[in-house]
């Protein structure tokens, strides 16, 4: 441990560093196959069709019109970050937040029904949005703590539970002629999230609002929770050690409600963030969990589990499902970009194996320096 | 079998290197075991013992060296291997099925059946037969669960003498035992080498080597030290060559008058997470200023459940515990903590650090959320954490790759548990409570664990040790009390009282009253 070695391999053995060239690997593999996957398909525009996905908003020729849909990517960025962050928040405590989903969704019902039905200002539906996504993983945190339900099962089923709820309780504000909820512009103006003059530096694309930064900045708020306070102290060790932590006298069980209640305001947010922009219409017939909340765990594993690196592989996750719209439907579906998140996710589990095999590679040649030195003076 | 060969040994090990990433676990080690000795293999913790054996059972394949039996080379790939030359390893927590007999664990594997259907009475015959000659003596229709870790322990050397293994290793098999029950172990392994079999005692209780062993080979670091004639040396030549200084090895300490009771236990009783009964059953007792005091006694009696119910890891159902004149029967663990209490785990992995944290973070485990290290809004000072695992890393001599940002995983096991007693002691605690300290640590590390506690008793605070290790039971407390099946069954002075004394009660063959 003495002697750092060269420049290049004190670099290489930086953590940050090796998330980074894990993920853009992961990144790379995952394009790889889903570009085989569209020659499988139809090899003659595959070279188009994943430059396409890849330049999303660029494929636009003007300036103003790329910006407008950069503008579109960054909307639903938004709470796929919000997303990803809790199930990121919840991971350090130990607990793989997969309810998030639910809790999106428990959020999209509460700050749509404070929108249309009850017609609060936006300020409100944000905090009931919070308050909604939170009770659900507080249910899931009970439940863990006191009666050690597995927080993966519990989470799914509430879910479902979260789903079938809200189409429910949006019944009545639906279109007349059509399964959706009804604009909230056109109902209730005030509870659109209000956007500050954002939507000039994007072309006048009304959907983007302060909800873009505040993600950012909520980001920023858990990266400093999580290395720089008591609290995430205790819930680092809580993740990690449980038993450390009791011993230490950390309520472990609170620890853990606590930690999955934010997880849950986080996702209630993240729903809020998008529906209150208007952007989205909510389906009150729909009969799956929308992915918004799986897709975090995507981005929150390729972001190397740092909040700062969730920001980024929200963007790029979000950049390429939006690319995927833009290909010719009649030759390939657009689910190939889900497709390729997909081969993504997968690819993630593969993100530990490589820093493994890099530290090994590391110390080896650290170690054969080293007896090389020794051999010398022998 | 052997016969047909001139070799003069049995086994051969030779020249073995076997590396991991990032360690040589065996470099170029070579141990000979003639034929019907009993050679012990002597070396700390980690210094390559465990390795070594897996090579020989085939585990591991070594880099570099050969195997040789009665003196022909062979390739030992698997157990499988290891077992068909002969090779049979007594493993030191047991390989047994519970709720079978005795007879249905030493047949297991290799049943003789006649048209699919067992024939157990030729099997029980063998048993007898083998019982009897070595003076092994088992129940054969007892059950695994139902007997005595001593017979527990016959039976497994049953099952490698039914394999009519000729080499037999035994791995730390005194560690479970006590004090009568080592003796008796002792002379069964003596009848076994003068039955021709050869016998491999992994150990680094020097006592018993030079009771029982030929010839001991010593491992350190990886690297061979030396196989040295028993006859020929003494307990100190021994502990110099494993550890590679000289060693204190009896901890001494000065004569003191305790002073006022610290810790008082009045019918305390704590149910178990194994079993429907309680674990620890109505106990009372008094720790006092400046007096260690020991509880002793044979693994899973209880002790681990009295010291979780004294630091609260576990709620006790009964009993009213109070500390320097404080009721803590209903504290929480932190309150216990902060009211002056502090405790040395047993599982210093488990519970005593957060294995992924820092060094420093660790140091501050107990204190995190003091004004020290913490501001009111609940930012932690770095800095100051920093500097003050500085002072302890010199303080306490504890060593690490990197200083405070090292990551605890990363350190040996006796700097890790250094840096527990150093976080511990540092508290300033009114009451100190240890549980098996020295477990699994170096000579030289015991060592020091002894002086700091031997430093806290004398700085006139209450140390409570939970030991296993009779020798060091007796070696630095004030008073022993012993714990069998859940209740003090005694209360002795070390300066009076013998181990084989103490082995009685641990055993649960006598008991007293105790006036707590």
């Amino acid at each position: 441990m003495g002697s750092s070695g060269k420049s290049s391999e004190s670099f290489l053995s930086k953590p940050a560093v090796q998330s980074i060239l894990a993920a853009i690997l992961c990144i790379i593999i995952g394009l790889l196959v889903g570009y085989i996957a569209l020659l499988i398909i139809d090899p003659k525009g595959a070279t188009e069709a994943i430059i396409t996905i890849l330049k999303n908003y660029f494929t636009y020729p003007t300036k103003a019109a790329a910006m407008k849909y950069l503008g579109n990517t960054l909307v639903k960025a938004a709470p796929l970050l919000m997303c990803a962050l809790s199930i990121q928040f919840c991971y350090q405590a130990g607990l793989f937040n997969i309810g998030a989903a639910g809790q999106y969704v428990a959020g999209a019902g509460a700050s749509l029904f404070f929108a249309l039905v009850l017609k609060m200002p936006w300020f409100v539906c944000l905090l009931a949005a919070l308050i909604a996504g939170g009770i659900f993983g507080i249910v899931v945190g009970i439940l863990k703590s006191y009666l050690n339900v597995n927080e993966v099962i519990s989470g799914i089923m509430l879910n479902w539970i979260g789903l079938y709820s809200v189409n429910m309780l949006l019944s009545g504000v639906k279109e007349t002629a059509s399964p959706y909820t009804v604009q909230i512009a056109s109902v209730n103006e005030k509870a659109l999230l209000p956007s500050l003059g954002l939507e000039k530096l994007f072309s006048n694309n009304k959907y983007v609002t302060i909800a873009i930064p505040l993600a950012f900045i909520v980001a920023i708020i858990l990266k400093i929770i999580l290395t720089k306070t008591v609290f995430g102290y205790e819930i680092k060790a809580t993740g990690i050690a449980k038993d450390a932590a009791k011993y230490s006298g950390m309520k472990e069980k609170r620890n853990v409600i606590i930690t999955l209640f934010i997880g849950g305001a986080l996702a209630g947010i993240g729903a809020a963030f998008l529906f209150l922009t208007g952007y989205e219409q909510w389906s009150v017939t729909q009969s799956s969990v929308p992915s918004m909340g799986f897709n975090g765990i995507a981005a929150t594993f390729l972001g190397g589990l740092d909040p700062i690196g969730t920001i980024f592989a929200s963007y790029f996750i979000q950049h390429i499902t939006s690319g995927g719209s833009y290909l010719d439907k009649n030759i390939y579906p657009s689910q190939i970009s889900d497709f390729i998140s997909a081969i993504i996710i997968y690819l993630c589990g593969f993100v530990l194996f490589f820093k493994l095999y890099l530290n090994n590679y590391l110390r080896n040649r650290q170690e054969k320096a080293k007896e090389r030195k020794e051999g010398g003076k022998r | 079998m052997a016969e047909n060969s001139n070799s003069e040994y049995a086994i051969e090990m030779l020249n073995i290197t076997k590396r991991f990433p990032g360690i040589v676990a065996n470099d170029n080690v070579t141990i000979q075991l003639k034929k019907g000795e009993i050679h012990a293999l002597l070396g700390e913790n980690g210094a390559g013992k465990s390795t070594l054996m897996s090579v020989l059972f085939g585990l591991y394949q070594a880099e570099e060296g050969i195997i040789k039996k009665d003196g022909k080379e062979v390739k030992i790939n698997n157990p499988n291997d290891a077992n068909d030359l002969g090779i049979g390893m007594v493993h030191q927590h047991f390989k047994l099925v519970q709720c079978f007999t005795v007879l249905d664990n030493i047949i297991l594997g290799v049943e003789s059946t006649k048209h699919g259907i067992l024939q157990k009475e030729e099997a029980k015959k063998k048993v007898l037969e083998l019982s009897e000659k070595y003076g092994l003596k088992v129940d054969p229709d007892a059950k695994i669960e139902d007997i005595t870790v001593g017979m527990q322990q016959r039976t497994e050397i049953l099952k490698m003498l039914y394999r009519d293994n000729e080499i037999l290793i035994f791995d730390e098999p005194t560690a479970v035992l006590t004090p009568a029950e080592i003796d008796e172990l002792m002379e069964i392994m003596r009848n076994l080498a003068k039955e021709g079999k050869s016998i491999l005692f992994i150990s680094h209780k020097l006592a018993e080597i030079m009771a029982v062993a030929d010839r001991c080979s010593v491992l350190r670091r990886g690297k061979y030290i030396g196989t040295v004639n028993i006859a020929d040396t003494d307990q100190n030549e021994l502990s110099r060559m494993m550890v590679g200084r000289d060693v204190q090895l009896v901890a001494t300490k000065e004569d003191k008058e305790p002073g006022d009771v610290i810790l008082h236990v009045v019918n305390m009783t704590v149910p178990s997470k194994l079993h429907h009964n309680n674990a620890v059953k109505n106990v009372s007792f008094d720790v006092r200023s400046g007096e260690i005091v020991c509880i002793a006694g044979i693994d899973g009696n209880g002790q681990t459940e009295l010291v979780y119910g004294l630091s609260g890891l576990e709620n006790c159902t009964t009993g009213k515990i109070t500390l320097s004149g404080k009721d803590i029967t209903h504290a929480s663990i932190r309150e216990r903590s902060t009211s002056g209490m502090s405790h040395i785990p047993e599982d210093r992995h488990k519970h005593g650090l957060v294995m992924d944290y820092s060094l420093a973070y660790n140091l501050v485990l107990q204190r995190y959320f003091e004004p020290e290290f913490s501001t009111k809004s609940g930012f932690l000072k770095k800095a100051a954490i920093n500097s003050y695992a500085d002072k302890l890393i010199e303080q306490y001599d504890i060593r690490s790759g990197q200083g405070a940002p090292t990551i605890a995983r990363s350190m040996s096991g006796g700097n890790q548990q250094k840096a527990i007693i150093a976080r511990e002691i540092d508290k300033n605690p009114d009451l100190l409570i240890a549980v098996q300290p020295t477990r699994g640590l170096d000579v030289g590390a015991i060592e020091y664990i002894h002086k700091q506690l031997i430093a806290q008793r004398d700085a006139g605070h209450a140390v409570l040790l939970v030991s296993l290790e009779l020798e060091e039971v007796m070696s630095i407390s004030d008073r022993i009390l012993v714990m069998y099946e859940g209740e003090i069954v005694g209360e002795f002075d070390p300066k009076v009282t013998t181990p084989e004394e103490l082995g009685l009660y641990m055993a649960g063959a006598k008991r007293k009253e105790v006036t707590a």
